[in-house]
């Protein structure tokens, strides 16, 4: 069994293997094997659609962490003319784990920030699996600030399972540097755009989720806590963690069916790591399309919009 | 202790599984609630008195949770009162269930707190000058901020607003309420938003966290106070000390994310024993609006910012 493969992935990878292998004795040998290599791949992007027209949430949660999953820093050499990395809180530290820069988006000057994930295990604890100190959001704070300084349209990359649990992220005010970008981000005068591209997870998602769109990647969740830890509370068991991702509605459709999501990015069959080129053009276009009509806005209409946006948030009965 | 134990006790005794044998000798002497006992000092209280004291042991100065309507009572003047989004109620958007209903978990919350969600706001007086006041009802479903508790919350932000009058809002939650998923979550921007607009007009926001004030309230409207007050001894934090334990996989120091460790961290302005709140408050309020004795209107000062 590959690792790299997800449970509901492995009969299509081994397909890919036979194909692979076909291919390779095809270059060996004068035999004529394209016509069954042809007939094999037909059956494999057949499989692959069955397989992806009936996902589970939970299988989408899966998805949206998945090993081989693009992070932020394959996209911006995809997505950008332009990407000058930025570091530093300027108080604390650098924190690997959140990634800023000022880039070029089809020419157009932005600010574009977001999670990083590792690949290897090295870089996975390098970059804390993506989960952010409060010195990560205070580098975005300060990034941010600056691209209202010099009217940068603000991008932001969502793709983390949360905020970081430590004692030292506690000892330096991880509530206190949540708070403070979501209140900073409300009023900022500058078009933000949020773009969940693989995990939203709470409150360390949404510490660089404020903005006037939200779009999600197709297979892409957000929701205020991981489907595991919902189980492990409200189900008294992680087993559990299937029905929690279905009741939480953490999937870009469930989301989008509720109001919450403007946009959703279809990702190529199988999934964004499948064809990573494909889907950071899908995302390229998106982006450039809603920033030109975000830019188009005068900007007190901008932040008026985007308060009457966020106080709309809620569904109660009175 | 425990061999002194044994001898006196009986050959049945000896026989009875332990778990059986301690819950035999503890029987209530007393009828319930005439008594309380407090969990700081052990000490045995008259329930009557503790009621008295806000809940705060008079012995040792723990302060136990306390309801929040008893909370706003002993803090605003008697009146005038006016409840804030009171028929407000949670609209169950994604139908959740669990184990349970979460329509049913409500029902029960509501049937045993007498409330119908996890905040009560009132506008009213301190001392004769108008104030908005929040606070977070622990006994509903833990505290936890959904649609209504954020919804009730920007009333609050608007009322104040509407009054010229600063707002105090006393968290105790366990933080974002599971069941209504990212409505919850997005409470935090919404509570933040909301407080950005108080900020603007140069109305003070004092923020008084009490025990327990975690997660999602913790990481948004708890920590955005001009004033970040706490009462002693209360657990505040972003992540449950179980789940950075797991995550770090060693032991929390001592105190690890109670007020005074957080004020040594310097996330707080001060700690406030709940008894003193009332008239510390509205000096600081009384401050910050430029109230009093040497506030004399027509000074030199420039008004707040409006905008």
């Amino acid at each position: 069994m590959d690792l790299n493969f997800l449970d509901f992935e492995q009969p299509i990878a081994e397909l890919e293997a036979k194909i692979e292998e076909l291919r390779l004795v095809g270059h060996d040998n004068e035999i004529n094997i394209a016509e069954e290599i042809e007939r094999l791949e037909k059956k494999s992007r057949a499989l692959t659609e069955s397989v992806f027209a009936g996902l589970s949430s939970w299988q989408i949660s899966q998805l949206s962490r998945h090993p081989q999953r693009p992070y932020l820093l394959d996209y911006t050499r995809r997505l950008f003319d332009e990407f000058h990395e930025l570091h530093g809180d300027r108080a604390y530290a650098d924190d690997p784990a959140m990634v800023g820069g000022l880039a070029r988006l089809d020419g157009r000057a932005v600010m574009a920030i977001g999670h990083q994930k590792g690949r290897d295990t090295k870089e996975k604890i390098y970059r804390n699996f993506g989960m952010p100190r409060p010195e990560g959001y205070r580098k975005a704070l300060r990034l941010m600030w600056m691209a209202e300084r010099f009217r940068l349209p603000i991008l932001t990359f969502i793709d983390t399972p949360g905020a970081y649990p430590g004692v030292g992220a506690e000892e330096r005010g991880q509530s206190e540097a949540i708070a403070r970008n979501l209140q900073v981000m409300a009023g900022l005068r500058t078009p933000i755009l949020c773009t969940v591209v693989g995990e939203g997870g709470s409150g360390g998602a949404l510490a660089i989720g404020v903005g006037d769109r939200l779009l999600m990647l197709q297979y892409s969740t957000y929701s205020v806590i991981s489907p595991e830890g919902c189980a492990s509370i409200l189900w008294k068991s992680a087993d559990k963690a299937q029905l929690a991702a279905e009741a939480m509605a953490i999937t870009s459709e469930r989301l989008r069916e509720q109001g919450l999501v403007d946009q959703i990015i279809p990702e190529p069959l199988g999934g964004a790591h499948r064809d990573p080129d494909a889907v950071a053009l899908a995302l390229k276009t998106a982006l450039s399309e809603q920033l030109e009509q975000l830019q188009e806005i005068d900007l007190d209409q901008l932040i008026a919009e985007r308060y009457t946006r966020l106080m709309g948030y809620g569904k109660f009965k009175e | 202790m425990a061999i002194n134990v044994e001898t006196t006790m009986s050959w049945f005794e000896k026989l009875m599984p332990s778990r059986i044998r301690t819950e035999a000798s503890h029987k209530r002497a007393v009828p319930e609630g005439i008594w309380a006992k407090c969990p700081g000092c052990n000490a045995i209280l008259y329930r009557a008195e503790l009621e008295r004291n806000l809940e705060v042991c008079p012995k040792c100065g723990h302060h136990n949770r306390i309801r929040a309507r008893r909370r706003l009572d002993g803090f605003l003047d008697p009146e005038p009162r006016e409840e804030l989004g009171a028929e407000m109620e949670s609209a169950d958007p994604l139908k959740f269930k669990d184990l349970k209903r979460y329509k049913d978990r409500l029902a029960a919350a509501q049937k045993a707190t007498g409330e119908k969600e996890a905040m009560v706001v009132l506008r009213g007086r301190l001392k004769g000058e108008p104030i908005v006041a929040a606070a977070f009802e622990f006994e509903f479903m833990g505290g936890s901020m959904g649609s209504v508790v954020g919804e009730r919350f920007v009333r609050g932000v608007e009322g104040a607003i509407e009054q010229g009058a600063p707002l105090v809002c006393f968290s105790a939650s366990g933080g974002a309420r599971m069941q209504e998923s990212l409505f919850s979550l997005f409470q935090m921007a919404k509570t933040s938003a909301a407080l950005g607009q108080l900020r603007a007009r140069g109305l003070p926001f004092i923020s008084v966290m009490t025990d327990p004030t975690m997660g999602g309230v913790s990481a948004s409207l708890a920590m955005l106070g001009d004033l970040n007050i706490a009462e002693p001894g209360a657990l505040i934090g972003f992540a449950g000390p179980r789940v950075i334990e797991q995550t770090v996989r060693e032991k929390l120091p001592e105190g690890f994310q109670h007020s005074e460790f957080l004020m040594d961290k310097g996330a707080l302005d001060m700690i406030v024993d709940r008894r003193d709140l009332r008239d510390r408050v509205s000096e600081l309020l009384a401050i910050l609006m430029r109230r009093g004795r040497h506030c004399a209107a027509g000074n030199a000062l420039s008004p707040p910012v409006v905008g």
